[in-house]
């Protein structure tokens, strides 16, 4: 039998990071697997765009895309979901100097963006069910617009709160340089989130706008 | 997780298992080879199941015009029957090797995410629960095992079968989709010194091309089941014909996921063979590159392929022939396959255990497999056997002919190193011979069948078809088959109870996993090994076989013997997928459970990440 012993003493965390330092390609295990998950969710999303592109004007009642959709407004909250990009990188570039303070606040634009994003989104939801009478199930456009907008926004929500944990933790200084690779994968994982909504917005919106 | 890094007393306070044996070690475990074994016994309780579907589909069929199974519960079980074998029994077969072995194949301690490894068991056990649990809760989906609208949809079938069918297969999914980057992430990064790439053993490889086959497949069937729940559950209009929906777009979601399908069970039962085959003709795997990139091709080509299963669909002849043709192509990867087998086998000293006699067994059946595909691949014969029952046919001689006789290869191969015992080597050549025979009385006779004009999925026929004997025919290999199955599990219980005890390397193996005792400890290698060659064991074993420059192998160069620390178990696993499963649950039939389910998820992803990691240090050398 092996003779074994509690490591209790050990800080949390601290040996799991050590098998991160030696990895066979040289790429920490925890950025591989985000780079694979983002790779999966593009397929997810290819599959939810295709769908899009293959039902939008199928609907055999309206309101159908071109008298709905909302260009002003939608280039406003990408904007803001485009910025708050940039302060995600920031937030990386400080986390890669240790600069734990700097990580927080960066975050705290990051999430106060996504923030920005979802209220002019949900308030074009409302806008569309209360003036257009466009809800999931009115007619095949409804549902996989819905479905579409509603699964890139619940992408954002989780990404919010899997900012708002970092964020916690480097205000209170534990977010340390080493950490960075933590920051770095939860940035690959927002950047990913906004292309997804560049596309979306070019399907759903200036596509329909260009009559395309 | 960046949230190990709050070292807050309250988290750090969370109750973590303790125990090393009995039942909470196995619930809490995230070491990958009991992972492994917990796939392995929960997959075979779900082939049991399958088989007995199979059964009495099979004893319904026996006769013309007989009123053993009635016509919905006949449509129920293949339902069942197609979503358990291949969901339930033959993937996680396959991942309970994937588990234990892949680790000890490439040099590492462990996965690269244990914990995450112990969330895809619990959630593949969750899934087929959850799926199963239909049987008593109003009956289960009668759908098919693609589930295709509108026929899926509420209007026509109106109680929870289909959504329980829909849930179960996502929360299996997720763990499959999990263990998917689990590996990839393991086999590429956690290779031992000197494992390049093209030194892996073929059976890494085929792991590798199936997960990043799950990782690109599994997210767009997840798209089309969800579409689906959300028109039966949320009243959306996605397949709602009179709203102006094309329901080919279900087909297509469904088979750009479902062709990959096949070959994430393939692809693996080809990676088995490719390590069996050597050790029992004390031979290299010949043409071992060629070999590699055969994979990749095949996994590659194999997502260009899925609209053969829409041929009758009215694609058009444009369309029709360059998916024949793209089909067709598959066809030489796999070829050159075979020949490198064969080639592996040429003037090899052959040792013909059960192993080896399985993995024989899937070379001949997996080749009719393969032809009878060529024969569906070209279009115009497509349209007049497609829905026959010569795709029944042709695709039981690559999932059972190929997948399953590779899987009874590895129980027999690898066995001893998971359980400690060698299993009845002459129960073990009983049961093959039983399962050959049982298997092509009970397939061969569909391809002949089918072309006759016999439909799938009808659940009795006219006398005087003359389809009659050839029916008999079938249902007695079916009883067959299940003989030997019988005889496989008494030979399993009895071997694992009083079985010879296994040495480090019963067959005189090649790789690096019969370097260390049988079974593995926990932590695989007291010291990593350095690897210099492609069979390592082998060369280590036979100094002189090392070419050139190259240094023998040897344990000199392995890495230092010290204290290891390996992760000790975690509640939290279990708990999100618990969580789930009750949130499935909820969906159906309460929204506060559902609720509910999320919350409890949410709290063990929360605890998962503040508890850190329970290290644990070990001291290896007590065992010799
Ligand atoms: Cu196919």
């Amino acid at each position: 039998m092996s003779h074994s012993s509690h490591a209790a003493s050990m800080p949390a965390g601290a040996a799991a990071h050590g098998h991160e330092h030696h990895t066979s390609l040289g790429i920490p295990n925890h950025k591989l697997a985000t780079w694979l998950f983002i790779a999966s969710e593009s397929m997810f999303f290819a599959a939810l765009i295709t769908t899009y592109m293959v039902f939008r004007y199928r609907s055999v009642v309206g309101p159908h895309p071109d008298e709905v959709v909302n260009i002003p407004l939608t280039t406003v909250s990408t904007f803001i979901l485009l910025m708050s990009s940039l302060t995600m990188a920031l937030g990386v570039s400080a986390a890669q100097r240790g600069e734990s303070k700097a990580v927080g606040r960066f975050l705290l634009f990051t999430i106060l963006g996504g923030i920005g994003f979802l209220v002019i989104q949900f308030y074009e939801w409302w806008h569309l069910a209360h003036h257009y009478g466009l809800t999931w199930n009115t007619n095949i456009f409804g549902s996989i617009f819905y479905i579409l907008t509603g699964f890139h926004k619940a992408h954002v929500i989780f990404g919010m709160i899997w900012l708002a944990v970092l964020a916690v933790s480097a205000f209170r200084g534990t977010l340390r340089r080493e950490h960075a690779v933590h920051v770095d994968v939860a940035g690959l994982y927002w950047h990913f989130v906004d292309v997804v909504w560049i596309v979306i917005f070019t399907v759903v919106f200036l596509l329909t706008e260009a009559g395309v | 997780m960046a949230t190990t890094t709050l070292e807050r007393s309250f988290w750090q306070a969370l109750p973590k298992p303790r125990a090393r044996t009995g039942f909470w070690s196995w619930v809490t475990t995230v070491d990958h080879k009991r992972i492994g074994i917990l796939y392995f016994w929960t997959a075979l309780a779900f082939f049991l199941i399958g088989g007995v579907e199979a059964l009495l589909i099979r004893l319904q069929l026996a006769r013309p015009e007989q009123d053993l199974v009635a016509p919905d519960l006949f449509n129920q079980l293949f339902t069942m029957h197609a979503t358990t074998m291949i969901f339930l029994a033959i993937m996680p077969l396959t991942a309970a090797f994937f588990n234990y072995f892949i680790p000890l194949l490439v040099g590492a301690r462990d996965v690269a995410f244990p914990k995450l490894n112990a969330l895809s068991y619990w959630m593949f056990l969750a899934g087929g629960i959850f799926l199963n649990s239909s049987w008593v809760l109003g009956g289960p989906s009668d759908a098919g095992w693609f589930g295709y609208p509108n026929y899926s949809l509420s209007e026509f079938n109106p109680g929870l079968g289909v959504d329980f069918w829909i849930i179960g297969l996502l929360l299996a999914g997720i763990g499959t989709l999990v263990s998917g980057f689990n590996f990839i992430v393991t086999i590429l990064n956690m290779r031992a010194p000197g494992m390049s790439l093209m030194r892996m053993p073929m059976f890494a490889w085929a792991t590798l091309v199936t997960s990043f086959l799950i990782v690109f497949s599994f997210p767009v069937i997840t798209v089309a089941l969800l579409l689906l729940l959300f028109d039966r559950v949320f009243g959306t209009v996605f397949f709602d014909v009179f709203s102006g929906a094309d329901l080919t777009l279900y087909h297509h979601l469904f088979w750009v996921f479902g062709h990959p399908e096949v070959y994430i069970i393939v692809l693996p039962a080809m990676g088995i063979v490719s390590e069996v085959l050597p050790v029992f003709s004390r031979k290299p795997l010949f043409g071992y590159s060629v070999m590699v990139f055969s994979t990749m091709l095949i996994g590659f080509v194999g997502f260009g392929v899925w609209s053969h299963h829409l041929f009758t669909v009215g694609m058009g002849p444009v369309v029709n022939t360059i998916f024949s043709l793209a089909t067709m192509i598959i066809a030489v990867p796999t070829g050159i396959k075979m020949f490198n087998w064969i080639g592996t086998l040429f003037g090899g000293r052959l040792r013909f255990t059960a192993a080896m006699l399985y993995s024989l067994g899937f070379l001949a059946l997996f080749l009719i497999g393969g032809l009878t595909g060529v024969m569906l691949s070209a279009a115009p014969s497509n349209t007049q056997i497609h829905h026959t029952y010569f795709v029944v046919g042709h695709f039981h001689y690559v999932m059972i002919g190929g997948a399953l006789f590779s899987l009874m290869s590895a129980l027999h191969y690898w066995g001893p190193k998971m359980f400690g015992r060698m299993l009845d080597e002459r129960l073990g050549k009983v049961a093959f011979w039983t399962l050959f025979v049982g298997f092509n009385l009970t397939f061969f006779p569909m391809n002949i069948l089918g072309v006759m004009g016999m439909p799938r999925r009808i659940y009795t026929y006219s006398a005087g078809m003359g389809w009659d004997g050839l029916n008999a025919t079938s249902t007695l290999g079916a009883l067959i088959m299940a003989v030997s199955i019988l005889i496989t599990l008494y030979n399993l219980v009895t071997s694992l109870r009083n079985g010879e005890r296994a040495p480090a390397d019963p067959w005189d193996g090649r790789t690096l996993e019969w370097a260390i005792p049988s079974p593995a400890p926990e932590y695989n290698f007291a010291r990593l090994p350095n690897v210099s060659s492609r069979d390592e064991l082998w060369v280590r074993k036979h100094p002189q076989l090392a070419e050139g420059a190259a240094v023998a192998a040897s344990a000199e160069s392995d890495g230092p013997a010290e204290p290891i620390a390996m992760p000790g178990g975690s509640y939290m696993p279990l708990l999100v997928s618990l969580g789930l499963f009750i949130a499935g649950y909820g969906l159906l039939y309460s929204m506060p459970v559902f609720v509910g389910g999320i919350v409890l998820s949410l709290l063990g992803l929360i605890g998962w990440g503040f508890e850190g990691d329970n290290m644990r240090i070990i001291q290896p050398g007590g065992e010799q």
